[in-house]
């Protein structure tokens, strides 16, 4: 398989995933601002500074009013990762990889573009914001089931899958550096809505269900975090990536270096008991996995998608 | 019943199906009969099955817009298919083949000792005036000397019956995955039609241009690893080039997957590592084929692909340099070209062609300029044309000083009234003006004729204008076996 084509399945996964993660994140955060009292509440700037685009954010805007945020989340054109860039992105790479795709998941690709960017306005305001990122969710979803139940399970659909899991690993601890670090200060007048939040982190993952099936204790902070971060069975959680990544890497030659890299990073994980309780730590535990994260890109990016340099 | 042949007027064309109204022609006559018992619903019916199957296999071409980039369209199709009998079609073929051979060995020539112009046949001058003559292809020497093994040549008919060639495509000629989805959509839709009669197939192109290519491996192995070469997404012929390569079973490439190594070898990169390259068939322009020697700035190509290819390691379809044999000068001498290099007549003729260099030829053109198509040798496209029987006096008279003064540099051609076969306009048929572009297969030891072609049809009433970004159209093009009607 031509590195390029791997390279663009890669990419088109991880955008649509990407997408549908910046939907959850908005729907997160839209929630956790109904649930908080009005002194005290964090806004959107946080949202901003986790997607990790404050600079380029306030080249273009001025202050972090709901609007202007989601109108950037959103609609943004300027290269940051809202979700029109990313389903354009999805969009461009699908494209010249027609061939290997099968034709409905393309179109749909292209019918989820357009009907973001048609329907856009709507999610600016509250009114119609739930259901516009529902229909990116379930947009995003209905396309990875396409591609599961139609596409060759080949070597591109390893690519497929390992960046699909990558961008939703990183997007999970996103999420959970929203409610744990800037965005919630720790002050004691918090304490009677902090479960309440954390049964909206679980619902923005759709983890609510799958928490209680797998952990009957009630929801509360440690519990949530070592189900996102290190339970095995539920396709969210930090681990479960990893080890999806791990057996698509299986199946591609010349896998032993980033298989390496994997490992110390699914080992960082499972070590995560301490870091969990304190929230300082937390934060800063949640940073090491994000590099961990960049550093299983960028061996899988040497390795199969750079091109030689002859001198 | 919707079609009555004879309402359908061809007084003063040349029609391809219709002899006189009312009296289709013999290879036709099943057709004709076929059609004429067609109710509005089902011609209703027929075209839009015939839709729905381009729709569903995806043909489109495409064409640039500023706000979405490019998108990509349905190629407009018409259910009538063009007819040649059999016995016609095998003179064609032997026309193009002598001429393919002529034109390959007159590139030869010219990249070697260039008898052809120390024989005072062909003028020196014009060489030097060539935009596509490549230095850096002087003295190479490609497998079995061929250099256009993909020939793309324009055929038009006049009103009195006579094909003429109208330009040969030498570079990279496109079109031909049309003619083979055509054919597939023609099946799907009137598949009677070709229960009950003689219509030669078409479909084997993909094959033989697949064993065209694996014969210019340098390599002697089983299966050679072919590519083509696309200019990417972008490119509005970017659906046949990823056509062709699934119907081959050839990897498609871009430039950037591509790697010169040290040991001037042809590398792709692929998942696995790098792997070697035995063949390109590149539908990327000369100029842009490697930055080391050609265009610096290009993107699209391979550095180092000239030195592979000069070191016989890597075969490349078509030659660099090929171009040389299709301008418009160029063109002119074919007939010379075939005498010269055959020592044969031409079995199909150019459109006569008067040289203004030619002190007769240009006093000629010069007296009958309100007949004739005046063009510059060394443009392209229609650009800096004068359409005498449609120019105003003025335009006429700056023609004529232009060629005083640049007689070299103008050629003039008798205005053709392009032959017609009857298309669908809603529910009725009119005469609307075509060509044909067949594709010639040339390897060491093989050449190959495409059965009919692609038939390119103007769409707009009278126009002649049959490209597809102008909107023009496309037909099935039927040889049918006279010998058994």
């Amino acid at each position: 398989m031509l590195s390029r084509v791997a390279e663009n399945i890669y990419w088109m996964a991880r955008y649509i995933e990407r997408a549908e993660n910046t939907a959850r994140l908005i729907t997160v955060n839209t929630n956790l601002l109904l649930d908080t009292p009005k002194s005290g509440q964090p806004g959107w700037q946080p949202i901003i500074e986790i997607m990790g685009c404050e600079a380029h954010y306030l080249e273009h805007n001025q202050g972090y009013d709901e609007r202007t945020v989601l109108k950037y989340l959103i609609s943004d054109t300027s290269g940051a990762n809202s979700i029109y860039n990313s389903l354009k992105l999805a969009r461009e790479n699908a494209r010249t990889i027609r061939d290997i795709i099968p034709r409905e998941a393309w179109e749909f690709i292209n019918k989820l573009y357009h009907n973001s960017k048609s329907t856009a306005l709507s999610g600016y305001g509250r009114k119609g914001r739930f259901e516009y990122m529902q229909n990116i969710i379930l947009g995003a979803q209905t396309i990875t089931g396409l591609l599961a139940g139609t596409m060759l399970h080949d070597m591109g659909y390893d690519f497929l899958k390992m960046g699909r899991n990558l961008e939703r690993a990183d997007m999970t601890t996103r999420i959970i550096d929203v409610r744990s670090g800037d965005l919630l200060p720790e002050h004691e007048a918090m304490t009677p809505f902090e479960n309440i939040q954390w049964m909206s982190v679980l619902k923005s993952l759709t983890a609510y269900q799958m928490y209680r099936r797998t952990i009957q204790e009630r929801v509360s902070r440690p519990y949530v975090l070592k189900f996102l971060l290190k339970e095995k069975k539920f396709p969210r959680s930090f681990f479960h990536t990893l080890l999806e990544v791990k057996y698509c890497l299986k199946h591609l030659p010349r896998n032993e270096e980033a298989i390496d890299v994997l490992n110390e990073v699914g080992k960082k994980v499972l070590r995560a008991d301490q870091a969990i309780l304190v929230q300082e730590e937390l934060h800063r535990f949640i940073d090491e996995l994000q590099l961990g994260l960049t550093d299983i890109h960028q061996v899988i990016s040497s390795t199969y998608f750079r091109h030689l340099v002859v001198d | 019943m919707a079609i009555r042949w004879g309402s359908y007027k061809v007084k003063g064309l040349y029609d391809e199906l219709i002899r006189v109204a009312g009296k289709p022609r013999p290879a036709a006559e099943a057709l004709c009969q076929y059609l004429h018992n067609l109710s509005d619903r089902e011609i209703e019916e027929y075209k839009s099955a015939a839709e729905m199957a381009i729709h569903v296999m995806g043909v489109t071409f495409t064409v640039y817009s500023e706000e979405e980039g490019s998108i990509d369209r349905a190629w407009p199709f018409d259910i009538i298919p063009r007819i040649i009998p059999k016995s016609e079609w095998i003179e064609i073929e032997k026309g193009l083949k002598q001429r393919v051979l002529a034109l390959n060995m007159f590139i030869d020539d010219l990249y070697h000792d260039q008898r052809i112009i120390k024989d005072g046949v062909f003028p020196a001058s014009l060489l030097k005036n060539s935009v596509n003559y490549r230095k850096q292809c002087i003295d190479i020497d490609p497998p079995g000397h061929i250099w256009a093994h993909i020939c793309g040549s324009d055929l038009v008919r006049d009103k009195d019956g006579t094909m003429y060639v109208l330009e040969d495509n030498l570079r990279v000629p496109s079109g031909v995955s049309y003619m083979l989805e055509n054919r597939l959509v023609m099946k799907r839709v009137f598949s009677d039609l070709f229960e009950n009669q003689d219509i030669l197939p078409v479909d084997d192109y993909p094959s033989q241009l697949y064993d065209m290519l694996a014969a210019l491996s340098p390599r002697d192995i089983e299966q050679p690893e072919i590519v083509v070469l696309t200019p990417g997404i972008y490119n509005s012929a970017y659906f046949e080039h990823a056509y062709l390569a699934q119907q081959m079973g050839a990897e498609l490439v871009e430039g950037r997957d591509l790697v010169v190594d040290k040991d001037d070898c042809v590398y792709m990169q692929t998942v696995e590592g790098l792997s070697r390259v035995d063949v390109i068939y590149r539908r990327v322009d000369d100029m842009f084929l490697d930055p080391e020697v050609f265009d610096p700035k290009s993107t699209l190509g391979v550095a180092g692909l000239m030195r592979a290819w000069k070191a016989g390691n890597v075969a490349l379809a078509n030659a660099p340099g090929s171009g040389v044999a299709d301008d418009k000068v160029v063109y002119s001498y074919v007939p010379e070209i075939i005498r010269y290099y055959l020592n044969e007549e031409a079995l199909i003729g150019n459109v006569p062609t008067y040289k203004c260099f030619n002190k007769e030829d240009r006093d000629y053109v010069l007296e009958h300029i309100a007949e004739l198509v005046i063009k510059p040798a060394n443009e392209s496209g229609g650009y800096g044309m004068l359409i005498g029987p449609q120019a105003t006096q003025k335009e006429r008279e700056h023609f004529k000083k232009l060629i005083r003064k640049d007689p070299r540099n103008y050629i003039g051609q008798p205005l053709l009234t392009l032959s017609t076969a009857p298309t669908l306009v809603g529910n009725r048929v009119e005469p609307r003006h075509l060509d044909l572009r067949p594709f010639i297969l040339t390897g060491p030891d093989s050449v190959e004729v495409t059965m009919g072609g692609l038939t390119r049809v103007a769409l707009r009433k009278g126009s002649t204008v049959v490209n597809s970004s102008q909107g023009g159209g496309s037909k099935d093009t039927w040889i049918v076996d006279d010998e058994v009607l």
